[in-house]
């Protein structure tokens, strides 16, 4: 609905948007104020005081290109040393015999990644199919889990008695360890891929509710005020006002929900078996292939990576904190 | 005489741990259609509780309130309420924030083609039809004031009520916003109740200052007929006798009348 409109260039940021000097809303809110100084006429004095101070900002002082050089070389070099530094310290590990060096794992890669969707039987794929296999899980748990825990976090938020009830049970249950759900699956489900899939419900459906349930419970008094003042219709209150009040909080754990989902898969493959990067890492280690259990963490903590900054994207798109001034 | 918007032996009283509070007792105040009423007292008085009960987010424990012949059972559109912090939903537009108010009032029994004129009126109303499609958090915050007054007067309400509209803004803003509103109210007849704390504003607008008592129980203390001749000139007024005779007035019944106890 709103992508298009330039206060959320800041969506195109990788770090997170709540942190990010963010110029627009003020270069139009001075001319908004000389605006309104203009057709002041009843006072004279006011123009002179307040009259457009000056452009200096067009151009930039060398000093400040300078500046600006630095503060990019910063940007850069600073995380690819990290990069190189880290890959000596695995260089320097690995001389020590017990793990695959950066040269060895590289080639190992090479190979797997020559030939991502080969298909050798059930349990032998290539690892895009590993890959999206265990995506697929997540997908299908996590997406159960939103199904469920949004419209739960929306009653939960909204009646009160919902809370009282349900909080005791959300605060024992939340903290339990992922795994410890799956022998459940096992057991209600009769099968591996939908104990797996069970297990990410269940984790990640927590951030979900807990998060929703906050939103909506910290919902501006004066919006509800406008809602009542107007006699909305209940659907008019939760198209324009609930939801959109509550969809960063919803965004929030939504992301939160997703790498939660993410760190279980892996876990829960490695028990349930079948074909995917969990069950890739525990059969590498029964193979001895040292290389491929690296190749396998690299491509979780990529994969992790890529989910969360997608996500925080797009929460960067519904941010409206910063209006409330 | 019209009587427009009556307030009858209203009061309300809170229940807190500490027991029962008072916070208003036995107000009467009747405002003519047309009339320009402003509610001025010491903060905590129960100005802006006084204006609620008109509004109906508040419930009277005693009395009775009626807007045009009918008694105020609950909030409505027809007592459109300008909030102090402008309260408008930052996810929509300057133009959606009007027109969700539009299309409350009129959505039912006009056309698309009319409600969207009515939004562009209103926000004409107020000068803003060049920020009609900008959202609030990208205009100042005497524009976003002005849109919670396009939105207010846009669902032509019977009585239009303001809480300390222009308490946030800073004096030259205000000053400005302030001789909008007596265009905008000499324009459209509005009958206006409006809660300030600011003694010149007070008198600058109203046809009658309402003066409240402090609280607790706090109730009606005085009623100034501010008898200046419209359109009213800020400047003109300033050195007018009459003006400084109705400010002094106000002043009086504040700092000396009411001086309000150290807390």
């Amino acid at each position: 609905m709103s992508a298009a409109l330039p206060r959320n260039v800041l969506a195109a940021d990788t770090a997170p948007p709540r942190a990010v000097v963010h110029p627009l809303p003020y270069v139009v809110k001075d001319r908004v104020v000389q605006d309104s100084v203009v057709k002041d006429s009843s006072r004279p004095q006011m123009p002179a005081a307040l009259a457009p101070s000056s452009t200096t900002a067009a151009h930039p002082s060398p000093a400040a290109a300078r500046r600006r050089r630095t503060e990019l070389l910063l940007k850069i070099l600073a995380p690819v040393l990290g990069i190189v530094a880290f890959i000596g310290l695995w260089a320097l590990v690995a001389k020590g015999g017990s793990i695959p060096g950066p040269g060895a794992t590289f080639d190992a890669a090479r190979a797997v990644f020559a030939d991502p969707f080969y298909r050798n039987g059930p349990n032998d794929q290539g690892i895009g199919w590993k890959v999206a296999n265990s995506l697929g899980r997540v997908g299908i748990g996590f997406g159960l889990a939103a199904l469920v825990g949004i419209p739960l976090g929306f009653m939960i938020g909204r009646f009160r008695f919902l809370a009282g009830m349900s909080e005791p049970i959300i605060s024992l249950l939340r903290p339990v360890s992922p795994l410890a759900w799956l022998p459940i699956g096992l057991l209600v489900f009769k099968g591996a891929q939908s104990a797996a899939i069970w297990t990410i419900f269940i984790s990640s459906i927590w951030p979900m509710i807990i998060n929703t349930t906050v939103g909506v419970q910290r919902i501006p008094q004066d919006y509800m005020n406008v809602a009542r003042v107007l006699n909305l219709s209940e659907w008019k209150v939760f198209t324009k006002i609930l939801f959109p009040a509550v969809l960063p909080y919803m965004l929030t754990g939504v992301r939160l929900s997703i790498g939660v989902a993410w760190l279980v898969i892996v876990a829960a493959e490695m028990l349930t078996g079948g074909v995917g990067l969990g069950f890739w890492v525990w059969d590498e280690w029964n193979n001895l292939k040292v290389e491929n259990i690296l190749i396998a963490i690299a491509v979780i903590g990529v994969i992790g990576l890529a989910l969360e900054q997608s996500l925080l994207l797009l929460a960067g798109r519904f941010d409206y904190a910063k209006d409330r001034s | 005489m019209d009587r427009h918007l009556i307030v009858e032996q209203a009061g309300i009283t809170f229940d807190t741990k500490q027991g029962p509070f008072v916070a208003l007792r036995d107000v009467d105040l009747t405002v003519r259609k047309g009339e320009f009423v402003t509610l001025i007292g010491h903060s905590g008085c129960g100005k802006s509780t006084l204006l609620n009960l008109v509004t109906g987010l508040l419930h009277p424990t005693a009395g009775h309130i009626f807007v045009a012949g009918r008694e105020v059972a609950g909030p409505g559109p027809d007592r459109a309420v300008v909030f102090q912090n402008h309260s408008l939903l930052p996810w929509l537009t300057c133009f959606e924030n009007v027109h969700l108010a539009v299309e409350r009032v009129f959505g039912g029994v006009e056309p698309r083609v009319r409600l969207k004129a009515r939004t562009d009126a209103a926000l004409a109303l107020v000068h803003l039809e060049h920020a009609a499609h900008k959202y609030p958090g990208e205009v100042s915050g005497g524009m976003k004031q002005r849109v919670g007054i396009a939105r207010a007067l846009a669902m032509e309400p019977k009585v239009l009520l303001m809480d300390e509209p222009f308490g946030a803004l800073d004096a030259l803003t205000r000053a400005h916003l302030q001789d909008e509103l007596i265009k905008i109210v000499a324009a459209t007849g509005s009958t206006v109740v409006m809660v300030t704390h600011d003694v010149d504003e007070a008198v600058l607008l109203s046809d009658r200052v309402v003066m409240l008592t402090n609280g607790p129980a706090a109730t009606i203390g005085e009623i100034l007929e501010v008898d200046l001749p419209r359109p009213r000139d800020r400047l003109a007024l300033a050195a007018d006798a009459r003006y400084m005779a109705c400010r002094s007035a106000v002043l009086a019944f504040l700092y000396q009348k009411q001086m309000k106890q150290a807390a």
